[in-house]
C-alpha cells in the first residue's frame, strides 16, 4: 500500500513539475513558422536532403535581409523540419505534427506523391496551405471523394498529365518509336500514374505498348518482368522509377542483353542516379523540371548561391523547393499577416510566379501550374539538355 | 557463341528458368539460416534477415577499405557475420531459453530492429556495391546468362553441398542433429549445449552473409532495411519446405523462386505476389508441416 501511495506522490510532483516548466517559459519572439515535410530517411533520401537544403538556403537569405514583408514589420522564419522516411502513412503523421503541434503557418512538402497525397488530406482537413515542390501526380491538388480541386494545396511543379503528353510525344516524335514497353512500381503513386497516363497518350498519338509490366516497392529482381520485356522487343522502355530502382533495373537490362534506350521521368532527376547507374543508363532520356545548362539570370544566382553554400550542383527538387518557398513568401507578404487563411487567399490569387524554374501561371483556381518542361540525356556522366517542351 | 537451336517459347522458358534458379539459390542460403536455428532451438529467429543485411554491409566495408578478391570478401564476411550471430545469441537468446516461446519471439523481432535502426541511423542513404570482378555475358540460342548468375548459383550450391557435408559427416554436425532431436537430452551425452547452439546460430549467419555478399552482387545498393523483405520470403520459403528441416529449406526456397519468377512470366506482373502467395497457402493447406516436415509425434 506504501509503495502505492509512492507512486502516486511521485506521479503527481512530475506532472506538476514539468506543467511549471512549460509554464514558466519564456514566451518566443514572433516569426514565421514553416513547416518541411520531407523524405530525410528511407528509399530516397537524396530527395529529402536537396529539399532541406534548399529550404535552408532559402530560409538563410531571407532572415539575414531581415525576414519576409508581413504588413508595417519583417517576421524571421523559422523552419520545422519533419521526416516522413518516404512512406505514406510517416507522411500523413508528419503533416498532422506539423500542423497541430508546430502550429506552422504553411508546409511545403512533401516530395514524392505517395507521401504528397495523404498529407494533402491532411492538410485541407486542417486548413493548412500546403505547397508540395515535387509531387507531379495529379490527385494531391484534387480531392478523392467529391473530384473537386483542393483550396488548401498547391504545387510548384508540373503534373503527370503534362509530362506523359511530352514523353509520349518525345518518344515518338523525337526518338521515332513506334512500340514501347513499361515498368514500374505499382505500389507507388507517382511511377503508377505516370506508367497510366504514358500509355493513354502514347496510344492515343497512334504508338503501340508492346508490354506493360510491374513490380512493388523494395523489389530488386526485375529479372522476370525484364525478360518478358525482351520477348516482346520494343523500340523505347518507358521507366518512371525513382533514383533507387533505375540503376538495378538498367543493370538487370544489360546484363540480359536488352539494349533499347530507356526513357524516364522527373523522378531519375536526382543526380544520384549516375553515380549509381553509371554505364548501364548513359545515353538514357528523362523529363525534368529545369536545366542549370538553360539557366536564367536569376536561375543562374540560385545555382551558384546553392552550389557555393554546399559544393553540388541543384537538382530540380532543390530548385522547386526554392520556389515553392518563393511562392509562399509571395503570398504572405500579399496577405499581409501570418495568418493560415489570408496565406491561402493570398496563394490562390497569384496568377504568375517567376521562379528559378522557369514562369509559372495558375489559372481558374487550380493550385497546379502551368510551366514547360525539359528533356535531358545522360551523357558523359551529366545530365545534357536536349529539348525543352512548351505547354 | 550464338546457337540458334532453341524455339523462342523454348528459350523464354529457359531464360526465366534462370532467372528461378538465381532468386532461389539466394532465398535457398538465408532460409537455410531460418531451419537451422529452429531446428535446434525451436525458435525463429526474426532477426536473421537482418544478419543478411550485415553481411552485404560488412562486404561493403570491406571492399571499400582495400581491394580484394570476391571469395576472400565471401569468407571474411561469412566469418564476420557468424560471428555477430553468435554474438546475438549469447547476448539475446541464451537468457530466454527456458522462457516461453512469445518472449523467445519478441526478443528476435526487437533485435532485428536494432540491428537495422542501427544501420539505418550510421548510413540513412542506399549506397552502390562496388563490383568486385568482370561481368561477361554468354548468349547460347537466344538465352542469355551472365558470369555473375553462373557465380551466384555456382557458389550457393557448394555452400549448400559443404552444410550437408558438415551435419552428415563431422561429429558437430552430428551433435547438432542430436541437439535439433532432443535438446534436454544432449548435454546427458557429454555434447556442451551453449556450444551447439552458438555454433548453428554462427553457421546460420554465416550462411545469410554469404547470401548478402550474393545478392549485393547481383543488385549492387546496400541499404539498412534490404534484410526485411528478402528475409520474410526467406522464412516463408523455409517454412514451405518444411521449418527446421534442411533440405525443406532449400526446396521451399527453389519453389519460391520459381513460383515468383514464372507468375510474372506468363501471368501479369502486378500478381505476382498475390499469385505466389496464395499458390503456397494452398500447400500449406494440404501439407501444413510443410513439404517435408513430419508432424511431431507424440510419445505417451
Amino acid at each position: 500500500m506504501s509503495r502505492l501511495w509512492s507512486v502516486v506522490v511521485a506521479g503527481v510532483a512530475l506532472g506538476v513539475g514539468s506543467a511549471c516548466l512549460t509554464g514558466c517559459g519564456k514566451p518566443a519572439a514572433p516569426s514565421l513558422k514553416v513547416g518541411l515535410n520531407t523524405e530525410l530517411t528511407g528509399e530516397i533520401p537524396a530527395v529529402g536532403a536537396s529539399s532541406r537544403n534548399a529550404a535552408e538556403l532559402f530560409v538563410s537569405q531571407v532572415n539575414d535581409d531581415g525576414g519576409v514583408k508581413v504588413g508595417d514589420g519583417k517576421l524571421p522564419i523559422t523552419l520545422v523540419v519533419r521526416d516522413n522516411g518516404a512512406k505514406a502513412d510517416q507522411a500523413a503523421a508528419a503533416a498532422q505534427q506539423l500542423i497541430t503541434q508546430d502550429e506552422v503557418v504553411a508546409m511545403i512538402g512533401p516530395d514524392a506523391s505517395a507521401c504528397a497525397i495523404p498529407a494533402a488530406a491532411i492538410a485541407d482537413s486542417l486548413g493548412c496551405p500546403m505547397i508540395s515542390p515535387w509531387s507531379t501526380n495529379p490527385k494531391t491538388t484534387i480531392d478523392s471523394a467529391t473530384g473537386k480541386p483542393r483550396p488548401n494545396v498547391f504545387r510548384a511543379c508540373f503534373t503527370d498529365t503534362f509530362q506523359a503528353r511530352v514523353l509520349a510525344k518525345f518518344a515518338l516524335t523525337n526518338l521515332g518509336a513506334k512500340t514501347a514497353a513499361v515498368l514500374y512500381d505499382v505500389s507507388s503513386e507517382a511511377p503508377t500514374g505516370q506508367a497510366n497516363l504514358f500509355k493513354q497518350t502514347f496510344e492515343a498519338e497512334g504508338g503501340k505498348i508492346v508490354a506493360f509490366e510491374t513490380y512493388t516497392t523494395g523489389d530488386r529482381d526485375f529479372s522476370a518482368q525484364l525478360t518478358k520485356i525482351r520477348a516482346a522487343a520494343p523500340d523505347v522502355i518507358f521507366l518512371p522509377a525513382y533514383y533507387n530502382d533505375v540503376p538495378l533495373v538498367a543493370q538487370q537490362a544489360r546484363r540480359l542483353g536488352i539494349t533499347t534506350p530507356f526513357i524516364g521521368s522527373d523522378t531519375w532527376s536526382t543526380p544520384e542516379i549516375i553515380a549509381l547507374g553509371g554505364d548501364d543508363i548513359e545515353g538514357s532520356y528523362f523529363c525534368n523540371h529545369y536545366s542549370t545548362q538553360i539557366a536564367t539570370p536569376a536561375a543562374q544566382k540560385f545555382v551558384n548561391d546553392y552550389q557555393a553554400r554546399y559544393n553540388q550542383l541543384p537538382d530540380d527538387v532543390a530548385a522547386l523547393t526554392y520556389d515553392a518557398f518563393g511562392l509562399l513568401t509571395t503570398a504572405v507578404t500579399a496577405a499581409g499577416k501570418a495568418d493560415r487563411d489570408a496565406i491561402r487567399e493570398a496563394l490562390g490569387k497569384i496568377k504568375e510566379y517567376p521562379g528559378v524554374t522557369g514562369t509559372m501561371r495558375f489559372e481558374n483556381g487550380s493550385g497546379d501550374p502551368i510551366k514547360s518542361a525539359v528533356i535531358l540525356q545522360i551523357k558523359d556522366g551529366k545530365f545534357n539538355w536536349v529539348a525543352n517542351a512548351q505547354p | 557463341m550464338d546457337i540458334h537451336l532453341f524455339a523462342p517459347q523454348l528459350a523464354y522458358l529457359a531464360q526465366q528458368a534462370i532467372n528461378a534458379i538465381q532468386l532461389g539459390s539466394i532465398y535457398a542460403l538465408i532460409a537455410l539460416g531460418y531451419s537451422m536455428v529452429y531446428g535446434v532451438l525451436t525458435m525463429i529467429n526474426f532477426a536473421h534477415g537482418d544478419l543478411f543485411m550485415v553481411g552485404a554491409f560488412l562486404c561493403l566495408i570491406l571492399v571499400s577499405a582495400a581491394p580484394i578478391p570476391l571469395f576472400l570478401a565471401l569468407i571474411l564476411v561469412m566469418i564476420g557475420t557468424g560471428i555477430v550471430g553468435a554474438l546475438l545469441e549469447r547476448l539475446a537468446y541464451r537468457p530466454l531459453r527456458g522462457a516461453p516461446r512469445v518472449s523467445a519471439i519478441i526478443t528476435a523481432l526487437g533485435c532485428g530492429l536494432i540491428i537495422s535502426n542501427t544501420v539505418l541511423s550510421i548510413s540513412p542513404y542506399a549506397r552502390p556495391m562496388p563490383r568486385l570482378f568482370q561481368d561477361t555475358t554468354f548468349a547460347v540460342g537466344g538465352v542469355t546468362i551472365s558470369a555473375l548468375q553462373i557465380l551466384i548459383i555456382g557458389t550457393s550450391v557448394a555452400l549448400m553441398i559443404v552444410l550437408d557435408l558438415l551435419i552428415r559427416r563431422t561429429s558437430f554436425g552430428m551433435a547438432m542433429r542430436a541437439a535439433s532431436f532432443d535438446l534436454k537430452t544432449v548435454p546427458l551425452m557429454g555434447i556442451p549445449v551453449n556450444t551447439i547452439v552458438g555454433g548453428t546460430f554462427f553457421i546460420g549467419a554465416a550462411l545469410g552473409g554469404a547470401a548478402g555478399v550474393l545478392y549485393s552482387q547481383a543488385f549492387p545498393v546496400v541499404f539498412a532495411t534490404m534484410g526485411m523483405l528478402v528475409g520474410w520470403k526467406a522464412f516463408v520459403a523455409a517454412v514451405i519446405g518444411g521449418i527446421g528441416n534442411l533440405r525443406g529449406a532449400v526446396l521451399g526456397a527453389y519453389i519460391l523462386g520459381t513460383v515468383e519468377v514464372f507468375s510474372v512470366a506468363y501471368l501479369p506482373s502486378t500478381y505476382r505476389d498475390l499469385i505466389a502467395y496464395s499458390l503456397l497457402l494452398v500447400i500449406l493447406i494440404f501439407k501444413p508441416y510443410g513439404l517435408l516436415g513430419k508432424a511431431p509425434i507424440q510419445k505417451v
